[in-house]
């Protein structure tokens, strides 16, 4: 049994499914990411983990224990919230230390447990601060030091870097997976950021109205998504996404945006079927691929690492990912190649990928 | 927007401030001539202008209103009666007080079902008007024992207040995150534990704006005073009423006066020292920052 079973765990608000039966497992030492847009449940599950809102049914296992029936101060959970949730009138010292004090640990050792983390998250020097002198970043390594402090079983991140702005956020991020790595604690992480979830997690769960999409890899669901909505989440740009029907011999896709051509299919499909094929923007590029299309060019989005392109096909709009040593302007027509090996196939009705 | 546009003119700066000074004169003059007369001889009060500083100051009135002066048949001056009222203000204020933050903290972080029924009981009990629980409150106050003592008049004031010190607080309490008193249950604290060391200490502006409306309607309350409580009982304000009824010869307007102004002293010194807490409590959670 993994170290983290969550079991069949619904909740219900009136006549509104919230949870509609999520089972996760998660092995000890591992980084689990809850993704999904908001509304998903992706935070009420948490809070489920938490003890803060109790499930309707279903159960939550830690480390083989029934948790679902704990008071939250009984779960040796530790939880780092959004706002981060430090105690305005106390110091940082104080903050970090509460948990040690509600425990009834001595002085003497609570104090050499606030040092030695917050030499960990380097905060030694705000020791005595109070909260509102704080930055946001601060704020946040104290959060987690006043989680980390307690050495618990289980570490709940609930979208902590959604206050922290874009350069701070991948600073903090960085900070959040080395801790992981130094520390080997397990942590449940929710964020509706599918790059912090790709960075971070060793499993990522992605969710949608109360229901799992998918539970993989980071390299699993990016590459395989289970259906359209997880490919169309994963990615920025998001997958290009071209609805057609299958060609009489099953091989290839006549799509909609430009009936006039043929798309081959990674595998032999029934003809006639309604589908949805789905390619990456990196993998369309100017080299190599097993299809050329030569696509004019309408916009033009240079990130400095790379370039990303807007090209007409038909009625649709493709995006590929170039080098940043490519220099295609506006108007041309570009040869690009596109590698079909790559390319995903869901049914167009149901949303599921065909393998 | 320029903003000469919406700068006030130098002539709508004197209208402001001339309008201003007019009522702020209306309102000090009766403080006026209650300090002034409370220093005159009675000789001054009857031959003169009720307008005038005091010819030769005394604080002879003073001191019998304190300690001599005669309310009904006893001449022993308000002294008595203004250690009555401190004695039913203090834990009056800080029961009803205390009460009201906890109210306040179970209605908005420990939510149970009907928790919004409580919370609507408790805000019409600010409407209930005095005069209706006058008999009932007598017959409770006969019944525990309790009638004409500070005790009795300490527990009608605490039960009159709860709905306001309740509403006070459970809007502050409101705005105040769940976040950090879910943390704080996550860290391992318990209800008080919670309440004691995380919502109080954040409390003082909402604590300030309770305690001096309290001290202010309880110092000030009449019709309570003298409904359950009589002769050595009395609270300030019926004795100064009595003060001022008795008659014996002359009508001493100087010690009434005094007498009068030693009763507002509390509430004045109450709202000179917290009176800037006072306001900045009552905008609090009006605009989230």
């Amino acid at each position: 049994m993994a170290f983290v079973e969550i079991q069949q765990v619904q909740r219900r608000i009136g006549v509104l499914q919230i949870l509609k039966g999520i089972d996760v497992s998660l092995e000890k030492g591992g980084f689990l990411v809850l993704l999904g847009p908001s509304g998903c449940g992706k935070s009420t599950l948490l809070n489920a983990i938490a003890g803060l809102q109790p499930p309707t049914s279903g159960d939550i296992l830690l480390d083989g224990e029934s948790i679902t029936g704990l008071h939250p101060s009984k779960r040796d959970i530790a939880m780092v919230f959004q706002s981060y949730a430090l105690y305005p009138n106390m110091t940082v010292a104080q903050n970090v230390g509460f948990p040690l004090e509600m425990a009834g640990i001595a002085k003497a050792q609570r104090d050499a447990d606030i040092l030695s983390v917050a030499k960990t998250l380097q905060i030694e020097h705000l020791l005595d601060r109070k909260p509102a002198q704080l930055s946001g970043g601060q704020r946040q390594r104290v959060a987690m030091a006043r989680a980390l402090v307690r050495k618990p079983r289980l570490f709940l991140f609930d979208e902590p870097l959604s206050n922290l702005d874009a350069k701070l956020r991948v600073e903090v991020r960085a900070e959040i997976k080395r801790l992981h790595q130094q520390t080997g604690a397990t942590i449940i992480y929710v964020t509706h950021d599918q790059i912090e979830a790709m960075t971070l997690a060793t499993k990522i769960v992605v969710m949608k109205e109360g229901a799992i999409q998918q539970t993989g890899t980071p390299a699993e669901i990016y590459n395989r998504p289970a259906n359209m909505f997880v490919a169309d989440f994963m990615g920025s740009p998001p997958m290009n996404m071209l609805a057609g029907k299958v060609s009489a011999d099953g091989r290839a896709l006549v799509p909609d945006a430009e009936p006039g051509s043929l798309l081959p299919l990674p595998h032999v499909l029934a003809p006639g079927q309604r589908v949805v094929l789905g390619i990456r923007p990196e993998n369309i590029g100017v080299e190599g691929g097993s299809l050329r299309l030569d696509l004019p060019v309408e916009v033009v989005e240079p990130t400095g690492s790379d370039i990303f392109l807007w090209l007409r096909f038909g009625t649709a709009l493709i995006s590929a990912r170039l080098a940043a040593t490519e220099s295609p302007t506006v108007g041309d027509r570009l040869s690009v190649a596109l590698d079909m090996a790559r390319a995903v196939v869901f049914d167009e009705a149901t949303g599921g990928r065909i393998d | 927007m320029s903003l000469s546009a919406t700068a006030p003119t130098r002539m709508n700066r004197i209208v402001i401030y001339g309008l201003l000074l007019i009522f702020a004169a209306v309102y000090l003059v009766p403080l006026f001539v209650m300090l002034a007369t409370s220093f005159k001889t009675l000789d001054e009060i009857r031959g003169g202008n009720i307008l005038a500083l005091p010819a030769q100051p005394t604080i002879e009135p003073w001191a019998r209103a304190w300690g001599s002066a005669c309310i009904g048949v006893t001449c022993e001056g308000i002294k008595g009666y203004f250690w009555n009222s401190i004695k039913m203000v203090v834990p009056a204020v800080l029961i009803s007080t205390a009460l009201g933050a906890l109210n306040g903290y179970v209605l908005t972080k420990w939510r149970f079902p009907g928790h919004r029924i409580v919370f609507g009981l408790m805000l019409f009990a600010c409407f209930i008007p005095f005069q209706s629980v006058l008999i009932p409150m007598a017959r409770v106050l006969g019944q525990l024992g309790i009638s004409n003592s500070t005790a009795g008049l300490v527990m009608v004031h605490v039960i009159y207040g709860l709905g306001f010190t309740t509403l006070f607080f459970r809007n502050y309490y409101d705005a105040f995150p769940d976040e950090l008193i879910h943390s704080a249950q996550m860290d391992g604290a318990g209800f008080l534990t919670i309440f004691w060391r995380i919502l109080l200490p954040s409390s003082a502006p909402i604590i300030v704006v309770t305690v001096i409306y309290q001290f202010t309607n309880i110092w000030n309350d009449f019709l309570f005073g003298v409904s359950f409580s009589s002769g050595a009982n009395a609270p300030m304000t019926v004795a100064l009423n009595n003060l001022v009824a008795s008659s014996t010869g002359v009508k001493e307007y100087n010690v009434d006066m005094a007498a009068a102004v030693i009763a507002a002293l509390p509430t004045l010194i109450v709202y000179v020292v917290a009176g800037r807490y006072f306001m900045r409590g009552l905008m609090a959670g009006a605009v989230k920052g």
